[in-house]
C-alpha cells in the first residue's frame, strides 16, 4: 500500500510571547495576562505560499527527488491568491516539471489531512507532495492572536510504503461550525469553546476513531502514536473515549509556535514520526467541519530515515519579536506610515515575469558552455571577461546553493516593512554573483565573509493592485550560530 | 591607433548656477542661469551655436525625455540639440556629444548642457524609480546610499580594517569637503563641521551616517567648446583645453562574476588608465594639479583615491587623515566642496566639476584657488558600484 516517503517542516523563525501580547492587550482581554509560552509568526516576507515551499524544500532537499514528483497539492487557508494557481508557484519554486498537476486544496482546517488522504488512496506513477501552510490573522485582543500559530509541513507520498504506510483511513464530513471566516473576511468567528469542545473534538473524534479501528480491526491499544493538534485535556478525553493509551499522544506544541492552521496535523505528524519506531501505528486525525483519521504503520525505513530538518531544529531557530505593534504591522493589522518612498509604484510587468520565470521563481542562473563560468542571471553572452563568448548556457539551479556574503548595508532610508533593509551582493559556492535582499537579518548580523542560504520570500507587495511577487534572499545558514 | 581628443578642443565658456535647494526655480531658470554666465564668458551670440547637448537623468522629474526643454528655454536658432543620459555621468556625456562634434569637424561652437530640478518630490533624498522590468523582479528595492555604503563593508574587510577606523577616515573626507566649501559661493552646503559630528549621526546605510552623503541639490552647469583656433581668432591667449575625455560601461562582470570584491570600481581604474594615455601623463599623484571626483558618499571618495591610481591599495585611509586630499595638501580633491556639499543635481555634476577646475586653471577661483596649477581631472560614477558608468576627464591649460 502506499505510504509516506519523507516530510519537511517550516516555522518561521519569528517568535512572539503570549506574555508580549498580554501585556499590551490584557486591558481588553484579562486572560491573555496568564497565557504562556510563544507562538511562530511570519515575518513581513513570509506567508503560507513561501511557507510552502520551504517545508517542501525540506521533504524534497535533493534536486534528484523532485524530479519523482508528478503531483502537487497545496492545503491551505489562508492562500494569497484566490484565483492564481498557488500551488504552480511552488512548483516553479522547487523546480518541478512542468507536466506536473499542480492544485490548491482549501476551505477547512482539514484541507491538509484531506489532501493526504487523496494523495495516499491515488498514488500512482511518481510521487505527490502535499504542502501546506497557514498564516492566520487574528484580532488584537482575540483568543486566537494568542493561541494560533504561523507554519507548514510537506509530506512526500507514493505507492511505495516509504517510511510510513497508510494502514486504513475513515471520513466524517459534519457541518458542525465551531468558527467560520467568510470568503473576503481576514479574521474568524469562533463558538464558544466548551460546546466546540463537547459537542465537537470529543464526540465527533471519538465515533470517526472508533470506526476506522473497528473497520481496520485494529486494537485501539496498539496505537502508539495519537496525532492529535487538540488542547491536551481535550485530547486526554478523546483517547480515553476511543480507548487509546494516554502515553500515545504526542505534544501539540502549543506551547513553542501554536496551532499553526492546515498544516499543523501534519508538523504533528512529523514530530511523531521522528519519534517512532519502526512497525509503529501512528493515528493522524484532522479536525475542520468533520474529521480526517489516517492510520499508518511505520516501516524498518523508519530507523534510518534523516529528515533534514527536524521539527526540534525548526522549533531551536527562533528569534523573539519583542515589539507587539511590528507584528501588528506584519499581520497588516496596523497601518504603520511608511513614508512617501512606500508609494513607488510595485507594479509587475507580468510579460517579463513570465518570460524569465525560471530565473525568478525557480533561481536558475546560467553556466556558460564554453567556459564554465556560472552567472546569474543566465545571459545569452558569457560574463566572464576572459570569455564573453555568446551561446546558449546550461540552466544551473542556485537556489539549494549556498554563498558568501561580499558586501552587504542596512539601509535606514529604502522603504521595508521591517527597516533596515539588508541587502547585499552574495558570491555563490558554484559560481556567480548575485545582488540580493537579505532575509531575517537584524541590524548588526550580517557579516562580510559569512555563509547563506537562500529562502524563497515575498519580494514586493504592489499596494495599488494587490499583487504579491516574489523572489529568492539570502538568510544566515543557522541562527543558533547569530545573536539575537 | 586613435589619435584621441587631446589639445583638439578648448572651452570658451562655462556657467553654473547656484546649487542648492532651489524653490524658486524650475529647470528652466537653472539652464537660464548657468547660460547666461557661460555666453557672458565666452563672449558669444546664443545665435553662433551650431549644435547643443542635453544631459538630464531623472526627465520625469523635471523636463521631461527629449531634448526640446533646451531648446525651447534657451530659444536656439533651430539647430541639432540631443538629450543625452548615462546616470550620473549624464553631465559629463554631455560635454563628450559637444567636444567630439567640434573634434570632428561637424561644427565650431556647441553648448553643453547639464540640468537636475531633484526638490520637487516630496521628500528627502533621490526619487524613487524603476531599475527595470526584469530587475525590479529581484534586485533589492535599494537607494544609492544603500548601494554605495556596501564599498564599505567589503573594502574593511578586504583590508582588515576596523569599521571604527575606516569610518573615521571617512568623516575627514566629509570634513574636508565642508571647509572647502566655505569658500565656494555658489555652493549648497557652506557649513564647517567636525569629525564627531560626522561619527554621531544619523546611520543612513550602515556605514553611512548623513553626513557620509553628499547633497541632493537642483543646479544646472554648462560649456561652451570650441577649437584652438577658433577660440585664438576670437582673441584668447590662453584656454582650457580637454586632454582627454574616457568613459567605461560596466559589462555586468561585477554585477554577475564572483571575481569582483566589492571594495573597488573597475571601471574607474579601466577609464583613468585610458584618460591618463590619452593625456600622456604618465604618473598621475605628480602631474595632476586637483581633481574632482564623484564623492556621492565619503567611502566613493576614498575607494576612489585607489582607483584613479592616487594612493596605494589598501593606504586611502591614511593617506585622506595625513591631509593629502585637503585643499593644501599634495593633491587636492573637491576644492569647492564637491557632490558632497556643491551638491548634486546629477545630470550637472559632471559639467560642475569641469567649472571648477576651468576656474581654477584660469585663476578665477577665488578665496580657493591653488596655487598655479596645470592640470586638472574630473571623475564621475554613474550608478552604483556593481553596476556602473565611470568617467574620467582631464583638462590642462594651452597657450594659443
Amino acid at each position: 500500500m502506499s505510504g509516506i516517503q519523507s516530510w519537511g517542516v517550516c516555522i518561521p523563525r519569528l517568535r512572539i510571547s503570549r506574555k508580549t501580547i498580554g501585556a499590551a492587550m490584557g486591558w481588553l482581554n484579562p486572560s491573555l495576562k496568564s497565557a504562556r509560552g510563544e507562538r511562530s509568526i511570519c515575518n513581513w516576507d513570509e506567508d503560507s505560499l513561501t511557507m510552502a515551499v520551504e517545508a517542501s524544500r525540506s521533504a524534497l532537499p535533493d534536486l534528484s527527488s523532485r524530479e519523482q514528483v508528478r503531483t502537487v497539492m497545496l492545503a491551505s487557508t489562508t492562500l494569497p491568491f484566490a484565483d492564481r494557481s498557488n500551488s504552480t508557484v511552488l512548483a516553479s519554486a522547487l523546480g518541478l516539471a512542468d507536466s506536473a498537476l499542480t492544485f490548491d486544496v482549501t476551505g477547512s482546517q482539514r484541507s491538509a489531512t484531506a489532501a493526504l488522504a487523496q494523495a495516499l488512496g491515488s498514488s500512482g506513477v511518481g510521487h505527490t507532495l502535499v504542502a501546506a501552510a497557514d498564516r492566520r490573522l487574528a484580532r488584537p485582543g482575540s483568543d486566537q492572536e494568542s493561541s494560533f500559530g504561523h507554519g507548514g509541513a510537506a509530506i512526500v507520498v507514493g505507492s511505495d510504503p516509504g517510511v510510513a504506510e497508510l494502514v486504513a483511513h475513515h471520513h466524517r464530513a459534519a457541518d458542525f461550525v465551531d468558527h467560520h471566516r467568510l470568503t473576503d473576511s481576514s479574521f474568524d468567528y469562533s463558538l464558544e469553546e466548551r460546546w466546540v469542545r463537547e459537542a465537537g473534538w470529543q464526540t465527533l473524534v471519538p465515533e470517526t476513531l472508533q470506526a476506522l479501528l473497528t473497520d481496520a480491526q485494529i486494537a485501539a491499544n496498539d496505537i502508539a502514536h495519537l496525532v492529535i493538534e487538540a488542547p491536551p485535556a481535550v485530547s486526554r478525553k478523546i483517547a480515553s473515549l476511543a480507548g487509546i493509551r494516554e502515553n500515545a499522544l504526542i505534544d501539540n506544541l502549543a506551547a513553542q509556535c501554536g496551532q499553526t492552521g492546515v498544516g499543523h496535523p501534519l508538523i504533528l505528524l512529523a514530530s511523531a514520526l521522528e519519534n517512532a519506531k519502526a512497525g509503529e501505528l501512528v493515528l493522524l486525525v484532522g479536525f475542520g467541519q468533520g474529521v480526517d483519521a489516517l492510520l499508518f504503520c511505520t516501516t524498518s525505513k523508519i530507523s534510518s530515515y534523516k529528515p533534514s530538518r527536524r521539527v526540534a531544529e525548526a522549533l531551536a531557530e527562533r528569534r523573539e519579536e519583542t515589539e507587539y505593534t511590528r507584528f501588528l504591522s506584519h499581520c497588516g493589522v496596523l497601518p504603520v506610515e511608511f513614508g512617501m518612498r512606500a508609494e513607488r509604484d510595485s507594479r509587475t510587468a507580468q510579460t517579463v515575469a513570465w518570460r524569465r520565470h525560471n530565473d525568478v521563481y525557480a533561481f536558475m542562473g546560467g553556466r556558460c558552455t564554453h567556459c564554465g563560468t556560472v552567472q546569474f542571471p543566465r545571459a545569452r553572452v558569457c560574463v566572464a571577461p576572459t570569455c564573453r563568448k555568446p551561446g546558449d548556457q546550461q540552466p544551473i539551479p542556485l537556489a539549494e546553493q549556498t554563498a558568501r556574503i561580499k558586501t552587504f548595508t542596512e539601509d535606514w532610508l529604502a522603504f521595508s516593512p521591517r527597516p533596515p533593509l539588508v541587502y547585499g551582493n552574495v558570491a555563490f559556492a558554484a559560481g556567480g554573483n548575485a545582488f540580493v535582499e537579505f532575509a531575517d537579518y537584524s541590524p548588526g548580523e550580517a557579516k562580510v565573509g559569512d555563509d547563506v542560504r537562500f529562502v524563497f520570500r515575498l519580494k514586493d507587495v504592489d499596494r495599488t493592485r494587490g499583487f504579491r511577487r516574489y523572489f529568492w534572499k539570502a538568510a544566515p545558514m543557522n541562527s543558533a550560530a547569530v545573536g539575537s | 591607433m586613435a589619435s584621441g581628443i587631446r589639445d583638439k578642443v578648448v572651452i570658451l565658456g562655462m556657467g553654473c548656477a547656484r546649487f542648492g535647494e532651489r524653490w524658486d526655480c524650475g529647470a528652466d531658470d537653472l539652464m537660464l542661469e548657468a547660460f547666461e554666465e557661460a555666453t557672458r564668458d565666452a563672449g558669444i551670440e546664443r545665435d553662433q551655436l551650431e549644435a547643443a547637448w542635453l544631459g538630464v537623468f531623472y526627465d520625469e522629474q523635471s523636463v521631461s525625455k527629449s531634448a526640446l526643454s533646451l531648446s525651447m528655454t534657451l530659444r536656439l536658432p533651430q539647430i541639432p540639440v540631443s538629450r543625452v543620459e548615462n546616470l550620473c555621468a549624464t553631465g559629463t556625456e554631455a560635454l563628450r556629444g559637444a567636444a567630439y562634434a567640434v573634434a570632428s569637424g561637424a561644427c565650431d561652437v556647441a553648448l553643453a548642457m547639464g540640468v537636475e530640478k531633484l526638490k520637487d518630490t516630496g521628500f528627502g533624498g533621490l526619487p524613487e524609480r524603476t531599475k527595470g522590468t526584469f530587475e525590479d523582479l529581484w534586485q533589492p528595492g535599494f537607494t544609492p546610499p544603500g548601494a554605495f555604503a556596501q564599498l564599505g563593508a567589503a573594502y574593511a574587510a578586504k583590508h582588515n580594517i576596523p569599521i571604527d577606523e575606516l569610518r573615521r577616515a571617512m568623516a575627514h573626507v566629509s570634513v574636508k569637503s565642508h571647509a572647502n566649501a566655505l569658500h565656494a559661493p555658489k555652493a549648497h552646503l557652506r557649513k564647517a563641521i567636525t569629525t564627531e559630528q560626522v561619527l554621531s549621526a544619523p546611520m543612513i546605510a550602515w556605514p553611512l551616517g548623513v553626513f557620509d552623503c553628499c547633497g541632493v541639490s537642483d543646479g544646472a552647469a554648462c560649456a561652451i567648446v570650441t577649437t584652438p583656433e577658433i577660440a585664438k581668432s576670437l582673441g584668447r591667449r590662453d584656454a582650457v583645453a580637454i586632454k582627454a575625455l574616457q568613459l567605461v560601461a560596466s559589462n555586468g562582470y561585477e554585477l554577475s562574476h564572483a571575481d569582483w570584491d566589492g571594495a573597488h570600481t573597475p571601471t574607474t581604474r579601466r577609464a583613468a588608465a585610458r584618460a591618463y594615455s590619452e593625456a600622456g601623463v604618465k604618473d598621475p599623484s605628480r602631474e595632476v594639479s586637483m581633481m574632482e571626483v564623484h564623492d556621492c558618499f565619503s567611502i566613493t571618495e576614498l575607494v576612489l583615491m585607489e582607483d584613479l591610481g592616487f594612493s596605494a591599495e589598501g593606504h586611502a585611509p591614511t593617506d585622506i587623515l595625513d591631509g593629502r586630499y585637503d585643499r593644501d595638501g599634495r593633491n587636492p580633491c573637491q576644492t569647492d566642496g564637491g557632490l558632497k556639499c556643491f551638491g548634486h543635481p546629477v545630470g550637472a555634476s559632471g559639467l560642475r566639476m569641469v567649472y571648477e577646475v576651468y576656474n581654477q586653471l584660469l585663476g578665477r577661483a577665488g578665496e580657493r584657488q591653488l596655487p598655479s596649477p596645470s592640470l586638472g581631472l574630473t571623475h564621475n560614477l554613474g550608478g552604483i558600484p556593481n553596476r556602473n558608468i565611470a568617467s574620467v576627464s582631464l583638462f590642462g591649460l594651452k597657450t594659443l
